[in-house]
Formats: C-alpha cells, structure tokens, sequence
C-alpha cells in the first residue's frame, strides 16, 4: 500500500544521505522524495512516498526515526492531509490543432503554460500525482511528450495536527 | 579560555570524556594528533599492528567493562581498516568511537593521497558519524560521539578528522560542553506503564512461563534484577549467545542457551511456553529458526531499548520500549504490590517437564581415549579457571563448544562476535579486556582458522606484556564449514581444508611467548595446569581435537525452534 511518510530532520550534512542510505541497505521502496529545509533552516522536511505491507511500514517509520539526525516522523497516509506534487513538462506543439488541444487540457487541468517557444510549450501543474499521471496521459494522446520533471509528494497534515521540534 | 590546536583539542577533549586508553596506529593524517599524545601521559595509547585488531580491542575493552572503547586510526587504508571491527560492533551495540584521520578539508573530493570517504563507508554499520569541519568543533563533536555512542541502543559512532583542522601551527579557543544534549536525540529508557501493567498480568497468569535474555540485559547491567525476577517468578531462564552470563550459567533455573545450537531443553522450553518475556533480545535469525512455527502458543512481552527490534521479526504481543533494568524496576513497582508465593506451586508442573527434557542430557558426548574431544578441553579450561576468567571467542565449532560447555557466572565474562560473527576478534578482543584488567585472567578460545586472521597481534602481546592465554582448538580445518559440508553438502569439503598450518608453537616462540602442544588426551590437564601457572606470559596452547566433531544439538533447517539434530544419528 502506498504511504506518505513525513520527516523532520536536523538540515545537517549527511542527514539526507543516512536516510536514503537506511532505504536501500534495508530494502525498502522509495516511490518518490521530496526534501528541503523549513522556515527554520536549521531543520529539513522531507516527504517520503514508500509502499509495502504494514509490517514493512512500521519499521520503516521506527528505523527513520532511529536516526540519530532525525527529530520526527509521521505517517500523513490516515490521517486527513494535504498532498501536492509539482511537475513541469514540456510538449511538443508543431500545428495549431496540437497547440489548441495542449491549451484546452491545459484549462480543464487548472495546469499553466509557463514557456512558449515556436515548437513546444512547459507546461506548470501541481495537484496529487495521479492528477499528475492523468495529465501527462491526456496530453500524450494528442501530442508528443518531449521531457518532464516532477518533485516528488510533498504534504501536511489538516488542522492542528504539526511537526515541530 | 584556553587556547590549543585542533591536535591537542583532540586529546583534551578525550581526557575530558574520561578516556584511559585509545588502541590505534598512526599515519600522514593523524601525525599531529600523535604529536599531542606524545607530550602527555593521561591518555595511554596502545600500539596495534593491524587496525582491524584496534577495534575489536576497543570492542573487548568496551564488552568487558561497558565504557566506550576508543579507536584512532589514520585515514584512507587506516580507516577501512577499521570497518570490520566497526561492524562487529554495531551488530551486536557495543559503544566505541573511532577517530579517523581525514586529508585536508581543500583537498577532500580530489581523490587525494589516502583519501576515503570515511562517513559514507562506515554509514551503514555506525549509530552516527561525524565530520568535523572546524576545530573549534572539535570538543563537541568528540562529546556527542561518547554521548550517543554510549546511550540508549549503544553502538559505534565515527569521527572524521580533516588533517588541516588539527594542524599543531593554528590555536582556537577550547571549550568542552558541560553536558550535551539533542533535540534530535532522546532515547527512551522507560517503558510504558500500561504496558507494564499488561506485562505483570500475563506474567503472574502464565503456567508455562521462560524469560529469555539477551545482550541487552547486560549492556543494561540487569543481571541482578534479572537474577530476582526469575526467582519471584520461580521462572526457566534462557540466555541468548550474547546474554550469556546475565543470568548465572549455574543457577538451577538456568536451562542453558537458545537457539541454532541451543539446549534441548531452552529450545523445548520456548517452543512450549506459553508467556515469553524477551529482555533485551531481538528474535535473531539464529533464534527463532522458522518464524511461522516459532513458539505458536506464547504470548510474547518484549521488552527492549530499540523500537526498531519489537515486532522486526517475530511479531510481540506486548511490546515495552525501554533500559532492561529500568523496566524490570518497573516490573518489580506493580509485581510486590501481589501475592506471588504460591509460583513454586503452580509451576510445579512446568518444572517436571523442563526437567524431562533436561533428562536427556543433551550435552553428553562420549570421550575415546585416542582423540581429544573438543567440549573436554572447554570444561578442563573451565576447571583450570575456577569458571573465572574472561572468555573471548572467535567465531566457529569452537565458539559453541565455549558458549555451551563454560557456565558464565557473571555478565561481561563471555565475548564473542555474536552478530557479524567476524572470525580474527578473539585475539585482540582478549587484549582490550587485559587492559581494562590488568589482573584477571584473559583467555581466548579460538580455532586455527580464525586465530591466523588477526595473529599479528602476538607482537603486541609482547611489546605490552599481555599475560593472554590461548586456547586453539586445532582441528586443522575449518570446522564450522565442514561441519555444514558433511550435513548438507554430502562430505565435499571444498576448500575447508586447511593444508599447511604453521607450527603454532614455534610460531608463538618467535613472537616472544609460551607455545605449548597438545596431541593426547592424558597431556590435556598437565598442560592446562602449566599454561595457567605461567602467570607472567602469553600462552599459546595449540590443542590437538577431533576433526570430525560436531556441534550438537543443532536446529534444523526451516523447522520450529525444537526440530533440533541431538547427534550425527539422532533427531527430536
Ligand atoms: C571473517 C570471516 N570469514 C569467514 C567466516 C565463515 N566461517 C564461519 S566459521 C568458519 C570456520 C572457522 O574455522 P576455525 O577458526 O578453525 O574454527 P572451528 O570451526 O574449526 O572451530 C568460517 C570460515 C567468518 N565467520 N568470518
């Protein structure tokens, strides 16, 4: 199953390269990784997408949290949150009925064109990923991805619920 | 404030920590920090002749006395040299800090002289590492090393040393921490008092209770609360390979050790348990044997100071994150509150069939006059020592005979490399006990494999003069290997054949001590009595046993934890 773990950790060098060291010498799944420091810059936050059984999960969340760098972990998955993912992604529009289409879904996707150049658009989305994923499908049905780059989840959890040191 | 170079830093901040021995060798980046140590006499470095060795001495230092051992190595070669022994470490949460020397911080990421990423490659086997940028940093780094190092879940911690910040040119202010903390870091060392509450009632209410005891009770230093809740509970007591001597080895609720080549009866006492209190365990691989059939009718308390070791592998039922001895006070808070006198009663039964299963005498084996079997030397040693000494073991068929044939009456008396099982750490292991006890008795039990994988170390013996007495149950092969090799691998004993052994008794003599051969069984207890009245010198007993002993009692394979092989013939 798909988790979204939450990590608060000391903006140190190598705290990033121990957390990402600790998934692939235990195996674990990185779907995706989002990372970068707070309003304080002394702390990193980091969003972890990961999947496997619950058993898989725990641990996953008891090694990070053993980590001598990192202060908090949670588990965003349950609970009620807020997750966004940003990708830009540049397509090719080489005649009008492919620029017209590009700006059409463009709309109904609430995406932003965000470069324009004489053979291709970037377009700018944010929104989960699999608004992502379903964008990048409809767009490819009617022209050519050239390139595309996504961050990675990031999210919060709703209301008062926070990860503060 | 004082002003000092980052060299000298180094050293102060050690004294500073309390460090009486640093085992280490030196080299182009650590020589100013060498320097420092040679103007002052606080601080006694031990000169080894191969790093690996520098810290599994560190390792045994720290086994046997539970400081922190400490390791300073120069970078490059010196530092990966230390990683074995840093593993060993890790694996079975010993503390130890190494100070690895580092090329100049301009020069890191040139793949300069001696250059390695010392953090990177030490990462997955450290609690935590740092790389010192400053050297005004210096006196902090070094006290959060010993600090995290030494707290919670022990383990090794590395401290990388960029040769420019130590430089003996430059002075900074030096200031040491009065105490340090980290908001990052806070291990808990209470367990949850719901959970204890739980823990007492499925305890008191169990008719077929077993404590089983790890390592973490004697890093914990919980033997004695241990040894009383076994006795209010009138419970068995089993012992993990690394908790052995938690836990008197005579006591008579003792049922000896458990797992891969446990007891008959711990094994069968497990299997049938029907309340398991884990303390300061991790249901290892060499434990449980199959998980799925593991130990179907307990309820399982595990109690232990890593969360990340509850419900790894074998999932508890009610788990307690917290210090074995804090918890086991807590224990006590809610059990003296109860009428628990009528346990020898309501036990009664339990103990009749533990002592069934005693009954069959699983250690028995049969003694030819012709051959000197290998468990006869270990009780010869344990007589010869009064059941005494310091135990250091490298890693094979001889690492068992020494586990289950010495009775460790006291905890920090058996070290061995439970987890890594690195062969070549019984030696060195041996030494750093010998000089965090200058007057015991240190012995090593070793095979003539694992006894060349760090036999250099003879030199240091000498240069320092370490009284060890080695006992090399040669069996002029690779026992453990051949032993898997005649079970599974039909007798092919491919390369487990050890073709031309040194003379070990000559080769002890050209390192300045006492060899002593062994070939016949009626020698064994002169020559145990001459190796032990040679008070002054190193030892080195080379012992003449069985090749083709083995092991037993052995779980088999795949099986529940008492599907065990009692003999070359016989299985339960
Ligand atoms: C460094 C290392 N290499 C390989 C092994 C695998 N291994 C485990 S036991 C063993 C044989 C040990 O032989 P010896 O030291 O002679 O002891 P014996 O089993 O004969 O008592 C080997 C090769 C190991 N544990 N450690």
């Amino acid at each position: 199953m798909k988790r979204i773990l939450s990590v608060l950790m000391e903006n140190a060098p190598g705290a990033l390269s121990r957390i990402v060291g600790l998934f692939s010498q235990r195996g674990y799944n990185v779907d995706s990784l989002c990372v970068a420091p707070t309003d304080d810059p002394s702390l990193s936050r980091l969003t972890i997408v990961s999947h496997g059984d619950d058993k898989v999960i725990e641990q996953i969340t008891k090694q990070v949290n053993k980590l001598v760098d990192v202060l908090k972990v949670t588990d965003l998955t349950d609970g009620s949150h807020v997750e966004r993912e940003l990708m830009l992604i540049k397509v090719a529009t080489r005649n009008e009925l492919a620029r017209a289409e590009v700006k059409r879904n463009v709309d109904i996707f609430r995406a932003r064109i965000v470069d324009v150049h004489s053979s291709n658009y970037t377009i700018e989305i944010t929104g989960t990923s699999d608004k992502l994923d379903a964008f990048s499908q409809t767009i490819a049905q009617s022209t050519e991805i050239i390139e595309s780059s996504r961050t990675g989840v990031c999210g919060l959890a709703r209301g008062e619920k926070a990860l503060r040191p | 404030m004082k002003m000092m170079s980052g060299a000298a830093m180094v050293v102060q901040a050690l004294k500073d920590v309390g460090v009486e021995h640093v085992f280490g060798y030196p080299g182009g980046a650590v020589l100013d920090i060498y320097d420092a140590l040679f103007a002052q006499d606080d601080v006694k470095h031990v000169l080894v002749r191969h790093e690996q060795a520098a810290a599994h001495m560190a390792d045994g230092y720290a086994r046997s006395t539970g400081k922190t051992g400490t390791v300073l190595v120069t970078s490059g070669p010196g530092a990966t040299n230390t990683l074995t022994g840093i593993a060993t470490a890790y694996m079975d949460s010993i503390p130890m800090v190494v100070l690895s020397g580092q090329v100049p911080s301009q020069h890191i990421g040139e793949d300069a002289f001696q250059e390695t990423d010392m953090v990177g490659c030490s990462r997955p086997v450290v609690k935590h590492s740092f790389l010192v940028k400053r050297a005004v940093d210096i006196p902090e780094a070094i006290a959060k090393a010993y600090y995290i190092a030494g707290s919670g879940r022990p383990g090794p911690v590395v401290v990388d040393l960029p040769k420019d910040i130590v430089n003996v040119q430059e002075s900074h202010p030096y200031v040491f921490p009065e105490s340090v903390a980290m908001r990052s870091y806070n291990p808990t060392r209470k367990g949850h008092p719901k959970q204890i509450k739980t823990a007492v009632k499925a305890l008191v209410a169990a008719k077929r209770p077993v404590l089983y005891v790890g390592g973490g009770a004697i890093a914990a230093n919980a033997d004695a609360l241990v040894t009383k809740l076994a006795e209010r509970l009138n419970a068995p007591v089993t012992c993990t390979l690394m908790g052995l001597g938690a836990f008197p080895g005579t006591h008579p609720q003792f049922i000896g050790m458990l797992g891969m080549h446990g007891t008959l009866e711990a094994n069968k006492t497990m299997h049938n348990s029907d309340c398991i209190l884990a303390l300061g365990a991790r249901f290892d691989d060499r434990v449980t044997n199959n998980v799925d059939k593991f130990c179907p009718h307990a309820n399982i308390i595990h109690v232990d100071i890593d969360p990340t070791s509850i419900s790894k592998t074998v999932n508890a039922h009610i788990p307690v994150v917290g210090s074995v001895d804090t918890v086991v006070e807590q224990i006590f808070s809610v059990l003296d509150k109860q009428d628990v006198s009528d346990q020898k009663e309501k036990l009664e039964d339990w103990w009749k069939q533990i002592d069934q299963w005693r009954s069959r005498k699983c250690l028995n084996y049969e003694q030819p006059e012709d051959v000197i079997k290998p468990q006869r030397v270990i009780e010869s040693l344990y007589r010869h020592t009064k059941g005494e000494a310091f135990v250091s073991s490298d890693v094979g068929q001889h690492q068992m005979f020494a586990a289950l044939y010495y009775p460790y009456l006291k905890p920090r008396q058996w070290i061995n490399s439970g987890g890594l099982g690195t062969m070549g750490f019984g030696l060195p292991a041996a030494m750093g006990v010998q000089f965090a006890h200058p007057g015991a008795t240190s012995v090593v039990v070793t095979g003539d494999g694992s006894i060349q994988m760090n036999i250099q170390e003879l030199s240091t013996c000498l240069q320092y003069n370490l009284p060890i007495k080695i006992i090399s149950l040669n069996n002029r092969a690779l026992g453990m290997v051949r032993q898997w090799q005649d079970m599974i691998y039909k007798g092919r004993h491919s390369h487990s054949y050890m073709e031309s052994m040194p003379d070990f008794v000559k080769l002890a003599e050209a390192y300045g001590h006492v060899g002593i051969q062994v070939n016949h069984l009626d020698e064994l207890e002169d020559a145990m009595a001459r190796c032990f009245a040679e008070k002054d010198r190193l030892v080195f007993m080379d012992i003449n046993v069985d090749q083709n002993e083995h092991v037993y009692p052995m779980q088999i394979k795949y099986g529940a934890m008492d599907d065990m092989r009692l003999s070359k013939t016989e299985r339960t």
